[in-house]
């Protein structure tokens, strides 16, 4: 059923990037919003704009039957989920079929399995991709825990199996330590959750955070390669790139083939992330979960495989077979994207929905600006900070850098805080410049380095 | 004791319980004391706590539960 005219259920710059895509595919657009986003960006844009319901997220964008209703009085014969919101909701995309449209995204089952965490990980293992090390489910008996520690190497770490949001969770570092910590975790665990179920797990120490990019039709799976997406705030992508400068050739083909073999045994269709853990001192790498939708991210794949992903997966959801084969794909230089929040990085990254007074984009040779601004825009304060991505190409990570502090050095956003101080502070980093980062690197960096971003944002303002 | 307003110093969404399954902070003809939490303002996905910001008993809350607020909208009157 090929796509005539599509409902763009979400917000902010990946509708605005949906609207893109679509148009240049001859596709009409149905823009849904709340009361907080008619002045929206993406409304102005779109063919058509209705709106769906009152500001917060739960009475509009996460509100099936408006969004529904919606597609059928406009006349829309599928719906694009975006990022978050009702994106991995299986539920919804079974709806979404069951209304008679395509829904642009997997189907509700495969959602489903993958977003089930212990479902993915079985599934993964299956799929012969390799997973954190640990216990298989819960651990009753104590010495075979303590066995099972001392084999998988210290540090580990012991989880509640009932448990969440980091509550429950110890890091044994010696066998005597996990002798005292394990019973400790388990009636923690008990009295929390009600359920004193432990499991183990390995830690990996200085781990980067690695993805692999895929596209599905159903049958057949390709691989756009890697982002690398260490620099994190409170386990936030704050600075994504493509490729990963750590991989070794040989280490990227197995890691890229793990990721087609895992998404090839459910049958994927559409654009999906398969993200792992990447242990720098070995050089192995673990599967985490799969994301079964377009990634904030994408931006940075695109640009080093000049592959229009958005328009790709539309295609896919219209039926079509997918246009590239893996001989197709060709990584080309380095990109770079930094997420520009509604934030004040001088005080603790406080959000700060305020009004855009002026706004001067960065352009120029290798510089591509997906956002959501407009002069005098008034930012709603109910939904997420992310304002736009700032994406930069260059020939190699060296150059993408220098274009990065240029572009940056060119953008100027008046009337409230952004993370850009941010990125201009990242750029003067030895350890960015060397790559040599984790996913814990961010968080101390920036508790040391308070004033000297305080002093930037006070020099950009 | 003449009327006070207390004002969200944030937009956002107003909340009068810590969680959805959780009693209110305050009620009306409960007493506070400056610094008492009465209610949440979620702005941006992140969780504030708006305190009172003089002693009294609550007359009225002006917004409900989970309504939009914007930056100095009295949410709660005081005696």
């Amino acid at each position: 059923m090929p796509i005539e005219r599509l409902l763009i259920a979400n917000r902010g710059e990946i509708a605005v990037r949906i609207i893109r895509a679509a148009r240049e595919l001859g596709i009409e657009t149905v823009q849904v919003h709340s009361a907080a986003d008619a002045d929206s960006r993406a409304v102005q844009l779109a063919d058509r704009a209705i709106d769906i319901g009152p500001p917060q997220a739960a009475k509009s964008y996460l509100n099936v039957e408006a969004i529904l209703d919606a597609a059928k009085s406009a006349g829309a014969n599928a719906i694009h989920p975006g990022y978050g919101f009702l994106a991995e909701n299986a539920d919804f995309a079974d709806a979404v079929v069951a209304a008679g449209m395509a829904f642009v995204g997997p189907s509700g089952d495969t959602i489903r399995l993958m977003g089930d965490k212990a479902a993915a990980r079985r599934q993964a293992q299956e799929a012969g991709v390799p997973t954190v090390p640990g216990s298989d489910g819960v651990i009753e008996d104590m010495d075979a825990a303590k066995a099972l520690a001392v084999d998988l190497g210290f540090p580990v770490m012991i989880k509640a199996a009932a448990g969440g949001g980091g509550r429950g969770i110890r890091i044994a570092h010696s066998a005597d330590e996990f002798a005292t910590l394990a019973p400790q975790a388990s009636s923690e665990a008990l009295a929390a959750f009600g359920d004193g179920g432990i499991y183990v797990e390995k830690v990996i120490e200085r781990a980067r955070h690695i993805e692999v990019q895929v596209l599905g039709d159903g049958t057949d799976v390709v691989h756009c390669f890697e982002r690398e997406c260490s620099l994190q705030r409170r386990r936030q992508k704050v600075w994504e790139e493509a490729p990963s400068v750590a991989l070794k050739p040989e280490v990227r083909d197995g890691l890229c083939a793990s990721a087609v073999a895992l998404a090839k045994s459910v049958g994927y269709s559409g654009a999906g992330t398969i993200e792992y853990l990447y242990d720098d001192a070995t050089g192995d790498y673990y599967f985490i979960e799969m994301n079964t939708r377009i990634q904030v991210e994408h931006p940075v794949t695109e640009m080093i495989c000049g592959v229009d992903l958005v328009a790709e997966m539309i295609r896919i959801a219209g039926g079509e077979r997918l246009r590239l084969s893996q001989g197709d794909l060709r990584a080309k230089g380095h990109a770079i994207e930094v997420r520009l929040n509604a934030e004040d990085p001088a005080n603790n990254f406080m959000p700060f929905p305020g009004q855009i007074a002026e706004l001067t984009l960065p352009d120029g040779p290798g510089v591509r600006f997906d956002h959501m601004l407009y002069r005098g825009y008034q930012i709603p304060p109910f939904y997420d900070s992310l304002l736009g991505k700032l994406i930069v190409w260059g020939e190699d990570r060296e150059h993408a850098m220098a274009r990065l502090g240029r572009a940056l050095g060119e953008m100027s956003i008046t009337g409230l805080p952004t993370t850009a101080p941010l990125f201009q502070a990242l750029l003067g980093s030895d350890d960015v410049r060397a790559s040599a980062v984790h996913t814990r690197w961010l968080e101390p960096w920036l508790e040391e380095n308070q004033h000297m971003i305080m002093d930037r944002g006070g020099a950009a303002a | 004791m003449a009327k006070h307003e207390i004002r969200s110093p944030i937009p956002g969404t107003f909340y009068r319980k810590p969680a959805p399954d959780q009693p209110v902070f305050k009620d009306v003809g409960d007493t506070v004391a400056k610094g008492d939490t009465i209610g949440l303002v979620e702005v941006m996905k992140t969780f504030h706590e708006v305190k009172a910001d003089a002693d009294g008993t609550i007359t009225a809350f002006v917004l409900d539960n989970e309504e939009p607020v914007m930056a100095g909208q009295p949410l709660a009157e005081l005696d």
